[in-house]
């Protein structure tokens, strides 16, 4: 149980601005989730509080004490790598208990604690295998139990689900969110998976080219986004951003550009023409794709089965209406337009 | 898998092992036989049934060397010399590969070069400043100056820093988050981790502190201090008739101690130089 603080934390490589100050308050047991496209800074975020980079500028305060210059051994600060990163000549519980081992506690007191941990993670008859003799689901819960049987202030998680298949992606998701819930550890989360990103978090940052581009609870990143790529970042397929003026919308703010949700466009009888040119069927919902009659390309999505028609007539809600700035991407709030 | 034995390739092989086998043979038919035969060139391949006992006889020859050790302490000279050797060649490259390949220090690539530069002055090349050396260190007859001249290596760095960097960056940022301290983590990751490729490089190198021929001949007057190798050397003395079956016999009991490292360390060994999975 800790309170992270980030100072105007900055990190350049070189001339390059990698991390530009952040300022950061992390409540104690939240999970922070970082989100961002490849090269956006997020990891290095991480390794910053981790302790294996070393911040340009800005401090780290965990529980009100100043870590920025500590070594990493020193932070009491637990990492879940992409790639696992356990000790290949090490059993499972050699490779959880070796923090405990480091620190000198008792050989009884450190099994006590490792069987604890691989009792709440279902590792108890792994323990005495190596890591080559695990599964990736399997490497992956060791990896967190080597975090957790330190009870460390913080986690750290580093695209921890990156290397799992598609359907342990989601058991995992799920197990993550529910052990950390219930060890009530104060954790970030990386990961360039929106969806990881919607469902684990209590507080997001969507990262954007070494910038926060936004800090904010989940369904507030989603419903108000506060900006254009932020709005684009998440959700899936991403939002459509129209010229309001072509697309023939009525009142809106001048020098904007109109964004809306591809599940919140209306198919009406009467409307805006669409030609659709691809339709995609997935199961419980359909996705279409098509260009308007001023040339713009939409994406629309509806539950059940696609439409029987080619031409489709589409409205746009006004209150699905996000609007942002044509020339920074800023959104525009609705009260400020009119 | 082929169902059918690829005789082709049997047949490659087994010349290869013919070819490889030849001459231990000799070696070892010649050791049973008698000297004035092998002199005149009647060099049975057959091993004479009564000549056995000459194996037993070589160890304890001391007619070698000048004060009459016996082939049996020269046997155990050399296995000191080539245990200090390839145990001091592991230990002092290991350290600075070690720090080449996890720290970050100014001249880092200055330093790596000049070891690497290192690989152009074997003993044969540095003999005479190298005498020089360990003579004006009083050194000359001690296993000290038998060895240390011979021990910094640039091969076995090399081979170090290559391994150490296949290490993946995850593993030495997790001990570090762990708490391992740099020396923690060199014995508690590094050296477990890399223990195929160190009984490989100690096979390589036994092998080749085992054979040392010019360095011992200088650095290794004193008779106490004579390698097997050396020994073997002076049983053919010029002026007399060659006890060639004696020379043989003590050729084929110098060829024991490689081997049996080769043997005991062979699975590492194997694995040492094939194994890239870390």
């Amino acid at each position: 149980m800790a309170i992270l603080e980030l100072q105007g934390l900055a990190k350049n490589f070189g001339e390059t601005a990698v991390l530009k100050p952040l300022d950061l308050t992390l409540a104690s047991g939240q999970m922070l989730v970082i989100v961002g496209a490849s090269g956006c800074g997020k990891s290095t975020l991480l390794r910053l509080v981790a302790g294996l980079e070393s911040a340009s500028a800005g401090r780290i305060l965990l529980d009100g004490a100043d870590i920025t210059r500590q070594d990493p051994s020193q932070r009491d600060i637990a990492m879940v790598f992409q790639n696992y990163a356990l000790y290949p000549h090490m059993t499972v519980a050699q490779n959880m208990g070796y923090a405990l081992k480091l620190r000198g506690e008792s050989r009884a007191a450190i099994a006590a604690k490792v069987e604890e941990a691989a009792a709440l993670l279902g590792l108890g008859d792994l323990l005495g295998r190596r890591p080559a003799q695990l599964s990736g689901g399997q490497r992956q819960r060791v990896a967190m139990g080597r975090a957790i049987v330190r009870q460390p202030k913080l986690f750290l998680f580093d695209e921890p689900l990156s290397n799992l298949d598609a359907k342990l992606r989601v058991s995992m998701r799920a197990e993550i969110r529910r052990l950390q819930k219930r060890l009530g550890i104060t954790s970030l989360y990386v990961t360039h998976d929106q969806v990881e990103a919607m469902t684990m978090a209590d507080r997001l940052i969507v990262m954007e080219a070494g910038r926060a581009a936004q800090i904010a609870a989940p369904m507030e990143v989603f419903e108000r986004p506060a900006s254009r790529f932020v709005a684009q970042f998440m959700g899936a397929p991403a939002m459509n951003i129209l010229d309001p003026v072509r697309a023939g919308m009525g009142n809106t703010p001048p020098g904007s550009v109109a964004g809306i949700r591809p599940e919140y466009v209306e198919i009406v009888a009467d409307g805006v023409p669409l030609a659709v040119d691809l339709v995609e069927p997935l199961g419980a919902e359909t996705l279409i794709h098509g260009t308007l009659r001023c040339g713009q390309r939409l994406t629309l999505r509806r539950a059940g089965p696609p439409p029987a028609a080619d031409g489709l007539h589409v409205r746009f809600p006004e209150e699905a209406l996000h609007f942002f700035d044509a020339e920074s991407g800023i959104r525009i709030e609705e009260e400020a337009a009119f | 898998m082929k169902d059918k034995p690829d005789f082709l390739a049997h047949g490659v092989l087994l010349l290869g092992v013919i070819l490889f086998v030849l001459p231990i043979w000799v070696m070892m038919a010649g050791a049973t036989q008698n000297a004035g035969a092998i002199a005149r060139g009647d060099l049975s391949l057959i091993p004479n049934p009564h000549g056995f006992g000459m194996f037993g006889r070589a160890l304890f020859f001391g007619g070698a060397s000048r004060a009459g050790y016996p082939v049996w302490h020269m046997l155990l000279v050399s296995f000191a010399m080539a245990v200090g050797i390839a145990a001091g060649k592991i230990a002092i490259s290991l350290i600075s590969a070690f720090a080449i390949a996890f720290f970050r220090f100014p001249f880092r690539k200055l330093a790596f070069w000049t070891i690497f530069l290192t690989l152009m002055l074997p003993v044969e090349v540095r003999i005479i400043p190298s005498f020089a050396v360990v003579s004006s260190l009083k050194l000359i007859n001690t296993y000290g100056g038998l060895t240390l001249p011979l021990i910094a290596s640039a091969t076995a760095t090399l081979l170090f820093r290559q391994v150490f960097t296949a290490l993946p960056d995850e593993l030495v940022e997790a001990a570090r988050l762990d708490g391992a301290g740099p020396l923690v983590f060199l014995r508690d990751m590094v050296l477990p981790v890399s223990r195929a490729n160190l009984a490989a490089l100690f096979v390589i190198l036994f092998v080749y502190g085992w054979n040392q021929y010019l360095w011992p001949l200088l650095a290794a007057s004193s008779p106490a201090y004579t390698t097997l190798v050396l020994g073997i050397v002076q049983m053919m003395a010029p002026d007399q008739m060659t006890p060639w079956n004696l020379v043989m016999a003590t050729t084929t009991l110098a060829l024991l101690p490689p081997v049996a490292v080769v043997v005991a360390l062979q699975g590492a060994f194997v694995r040492g130089l094939t194994e890239t999975d870390k």
